[in-house]
């Protein structure tokens, strides 16, 4: 039995404000809006009761949980929720479940990013879950004068057994909700977990299938303006004038201005990053009117000066420097290849590694390289914004709320209490939505026009006005002495303008002579978290590569995988190695057993990957066949150690999507540009997976695990890229270094 | 502008837009139907699919001038009260994850299996592939449209 204190840090982490006395007043329709369909809302309570931050309840028993973090599609909405009912101890089907607004009093990390809202949020979804029950249980207690160790409660149920006494939660609440927080609580023993486990149905999925208004973009208010903006065609650029002559007199059109989205003084936070700082916008009554404007508004642009600034990371500053100039693709790699010939910075070095490459018999060298991605969230970027002198009311998605508040109250002056942002459901994130620009800039057209305002990005703004994954390289060497052991191991890497080097994680500390260097180029594209950032190219080049080497050395690659782990169990190399060797092999020998490798179907070419990021495991193998000269995944088989599995099909679902989505941006994602131009900007031209590419089946094991939960929204997707490569090699009998692997439809490239 | 009268979830509505603007448009925002979504404005994603008679129509590529008697349906008018067999087999399955392109899919399988109620594996990767779904969530589709189509069959 588990007890945790309820003070976090300096927060007490559960403030019972109920003192206030007697609960909100809800009506019928907010009530029935919360179930599947009214008849399940038999009874409407009177007054609810909020026991903390996380819940209330009705004086009929009725449940309301608040989920915390944003919902983009990781069934956060349900999970965490599900974490509080386990502990509280009630029926989940009597669960209602809201979105929580941005609240830093009653919440901590209310972030959607780095797959962590499990991870960060368990500990305090229990407690809050623990420390109503035992107010309840306290307040039974005290109402009918027994101890209260004697009193247990069951699905929402308190009960007294000797005196044969029993009360639903709501005929406590009233009193529970005066009790003082006790400063410690128990948790429940994992095995007895009823809720946590168990599959629940995605709490808005009758929403979405019934097309409810669930998403930033489908916000609407009455008198509300629609607002876009027109930004420059090439990084590289900025507006110099505008002229609006023509869309100004065109119809529905309100106003045509320019916006500074951080002033001049304003020293940047991690997540404001914007590539065009001055934007035009063009507000009128609706879209169609706005996007015609758009299409006729001229903007004059030069180029801009290069720049120094200084950001601040979280209180560490850095030095960002934004060179000037007009990038183009082509001069990408040959700068990368340049870098990559001088010498790096060395983050780490075990034994001797130039003397090892001379003694080894064998070396495997190889080249990987990727380019920039665009995110594609299929909501385009929107915000809606009503600010008025006093006050500022936000609503839409985004995935740090916490952080964007910040620096919305620094941009308009005004405090944070007078601050309100609402979260919506978000239309997939992947890391695009924690660069909340748009945010600001919708606020600045709402202070402007004096109206609310809805914000929304075309399509088009939406890819060419991009925070990118940023474009990578990196060389491998790789020295086998006379047995093919793996005697010296050589990473050098960097990227535009991020360097993606892990130098802790595997095979560091699975190899005695071992050297991991990087380096990074300026440049003026924006750049930020995509879908398990640096990860997403780092797995593909290592794990692409020790299937070379494995072969190399003659051996089977998952065999090849296992000695090196099994060396870094037994005898770890170096002083830290950031991943747990047994759980990393437990993932390989999982999916090794349910693939059934080395049977693979006749015609079948397999390859496999695994890797660590997040703080979870996965490895996979994928089954590809060439129909037509177009490969096509047959099957995935993936093994997971994400720790306990909240919600196992939820899980199941976010671990099938980071595949589909990795094969699709394995063989397809590219963003390029020519003279500062992104030369993609709608779906016409960047391919984006499909259904008939992507895998006919796909089957997820989970590891069995009583380990804390752990995030699950990208482990999935870096191996991927590496098993499609493998499984490639074995189809083509060509390596493929350089994604996106297939550059168009047809053709494999090299 | 002109004068338009277009027949939506079997209603009949008035409005008054210039003819060029797309029923996308005119759905999302002078009927407040926000079910049917933007995603490219280019018929390329199949976000804003809705049903044109009994076709899967991209409804960023139907200016309201082209309408004429044909009725509209959209998400919200699928079913009365969302248990259309699709529908329920997407919950069945629990398809969506961030859920955006969906409703799209869910117009795009339904007119699918009207006009043909069992399709096979690679009619449905035909029918279903000029919708995009970002998050990843085709095998699930995939296996909701065999559900609905086991359904439909059985019932
Ligand atoms: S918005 Fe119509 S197909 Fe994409
Ligand atoms: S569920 Fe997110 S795009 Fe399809």
């Amino acid at each position: 039995m588990s007890i945790i204190k309820t003070k976090v840090g300096r927060r007490s982490f559960l403030k019972n404000s109920a003192l206030a006395g007697g609960g909100m007043m809800l009506g019928f329709s907010w009530l029935a809006s919360c179930k599947l369909s009214p008849e399940e809302v038999n009874e409407l309570p009177k007054e609810w009761f909020k026991i903390n931050g996380f819940l209330k309840i009705a004086d009929n028993g009725q449940v309301t949980i608040l989920s915390p973090n944003p919902e983009g599609g990781q069934n956060v909405k349900t999970s965490m929720p599900m974490i509080v009912a386990e502990e509280l101890d009630v029926v989940w089907k009597d669960v209602i479940v809201e979105q929580a607004p941005l609240d830093t009093d009653a919440f901590t990390f209310q972030y959607l990013g780095g797959s962590q809202a499990i991870r960060r949020g368990w500990e305090g979804l229990r407690m809050a879950g623990a420390s109503a029950r035992i107010l309840l249980i306290t307040a039974a207690a005290e109402a009918w004068q027994v101890p209260i160790e004697e009193i247990t409660t069951e699905g929402g149920v308190i009960f007294h057994n000797s005196s044969k006494k029993s009360a639903g939660y709501g005929e406590m609440a009233s009193a529970a909700a005066k009790i003082k927080v006790p400063e410690e609580v128990q948790l429940k023993e994992i095995g007895d977990f009823k809720i946590i486990g168990t599959s629940q149905k995605n709490v808005d999925g009758q929403k979405i299938v019934t097309g409810k208004p669930l998403f930033g973009i489908d916000t609407h208010r009455d008198g509300m303006l629609i607002a876009m903006i027109v930004h420059p065609p090439a990084f590289g650029l900025k507006i110099e004038s505008i002229d609006d002559s023509e869309a100004r007199t065109m119809p529905g059109i309100k106003d045509i201005f320019k916006i500074k989205v951080f002033n001049d003084d304003y020293e940047k936070a991690f997540f404001d990053t914007r590539t065009f700082n001055e934007v035009a916008v063009i507000v009128g009554n609706s879209t169609w009117e706005v996007m015609n404007a758009k299409k006729v508004l001229q903007i004059a642009c030069g180029p801009i000066e290069s720049a120094t600034e200084t950001r601040d990371r979280f209180g560490r500053k850095w030095e960002e420097h934004t060179p000037a100039g007009l990038e183009s693709t082509a001069d990408h790699y040959a700068q990368m290849e340049a870098m990559s010939a001088k010498k790096g910075e060395v983050r780490r070095r075990d034994g001797d590694p130039e003397t090892a490459f001379k003694r080894a018999v064998k070396i495997i060298e190889a080249t990987y390289t990727a380019p920039f991605l665009a995110h594609n969230c299929m909501e385009p970027m929107n915000f809606f914004a009503d600010v008025t002198s006093e006050k500022a009311a936000l609503i839409g998605p985004l995935q740090k709320p916490e952080l964007t508040e910040q620096t919305l109250s620094a941009r308009l002056g005004m405090p944070i209490e007078n601050i309100d942002i609402q979260m919506t459901r978000l239309g997939g994130g992947y890391g695009r939505r924690s660069y909340a620009h748009w945010l600001v800039e919708a606020a600045l057209i709402s202070q402007k026009m004096n109206a609310p305002v809805k914000l929304v990005y075309t399509r088009e703004d939406d890819m060419t006005d991009g925070i990118y994954r940023p474009a990578y390289q990196a060389k491998y060497r790789a020295g086998l002495d006379a047995d093919n052991n793996l005697i010296a191991f050589h990473v050098k890497t960097g990227g535009i303008p991020q360097s993606p080097l892990h130098q802790d994680r595997f095979p560091a500390g699975a190899v005695d002579n071992y050297l991991a260097e990087d380096w990074t180029i300026d440049t003026n594209l924006t750049v930020g978290s995509f879908r398990a950032p640096s990860s997403n190219f780092m797995a593909c080049a290592e794990q692409s590569f020790l299937d070379e080497v494995a072969e190399a050395a003659g051996k089977d690659p998952i065999d090849f995988r296992l000695a090196l782990l099994d060396r870094a169990i037994t005898d770890p190399q170096g002083k830290t190695n950031d991943y747990d060797p047994q759980r990393y092999a437990g993932v390989l020998k999982l999916v090794r057993e349910k693939s059934n490798w080395g049977k693979e179907p006749s015609g079948m070419s397999r390859g496999v990957s695994a890797y660590f990021c997040h703080n979870s495991y996965a490895a996979q193998v994928l089954d590809m066949v060439i129909k037509d000269g177009k490969p096509t995944v047959q099957k995935v088989t993936c093994a997971i150690d994400c720790g306990l599995v909240v919600n196992p099909d939820a899980a199941t679902n976010l671990a099938e999507g980071g595949i589909v989505d990795g094969i699709g941006n394995a063989l397809y994602g590219e963003l390029t540009f020519v003279d500062g131009v992104p030369q993609k900007s709608n779906f016409d031209k960047y391919r984006m997976i499909r259904m008939k590419e992507a895998p006919k089946e796909i089957d997820i094991h989970f590891v069995e695990s009583d380990i804390d939960p752990t995030g699950l929204g990208e482990p999935t997707f870096p191996p991927i890229f590496a098993a499609v490569a493998n499984a490639l090699y074995g189809a083509t009998g060509k390596r493929h270094y350089h994604q996106p692997f297939l550059k168009d439809t047809s053709t494999l490239t090299s | 502008m002109a004068n338009f009268s277009v027949k939506v979830n079997g209603k009949t509505v008035d409005l008054e837009v210039d003819g060029s603007t797309p029923m996308l448009w005119v759905l999302r925002d002078h009927l407040k139907l926000v079910g049917t979504k933007y995603g490219c404005g280019i018929a390329q994603c199949g976000a804003c699919t809705v049903h044109l008679g009994d076709n899967a129509v991209r409804s960023c590529q139907l200016p309201i001038s082209s309408v004429g008697e044909k009725e509209i349906t959209t998400i919200e008018g699928l079913s009365e009260n969302g248990d259309h067999p699709v529908q329920k087999a997407w919950l069945e399955i629990d398809v969506p994850q961030c859920g955006y392109c969906q409703a799209g899919q869910i117009m795009t399988a339904s007119a699918l299996l009207k006009s043909n109620p069992s399709p096979s594996d690679d009619e449905i990767e035909g029918a279903m592939n000029g919708n995009i779904c970002r998050c990843g969530t085709y095998t699930r589709i995939k296996k909701a449209i065999k559900t609905a189509a086991a359904e439909n069959t059985n019932a």
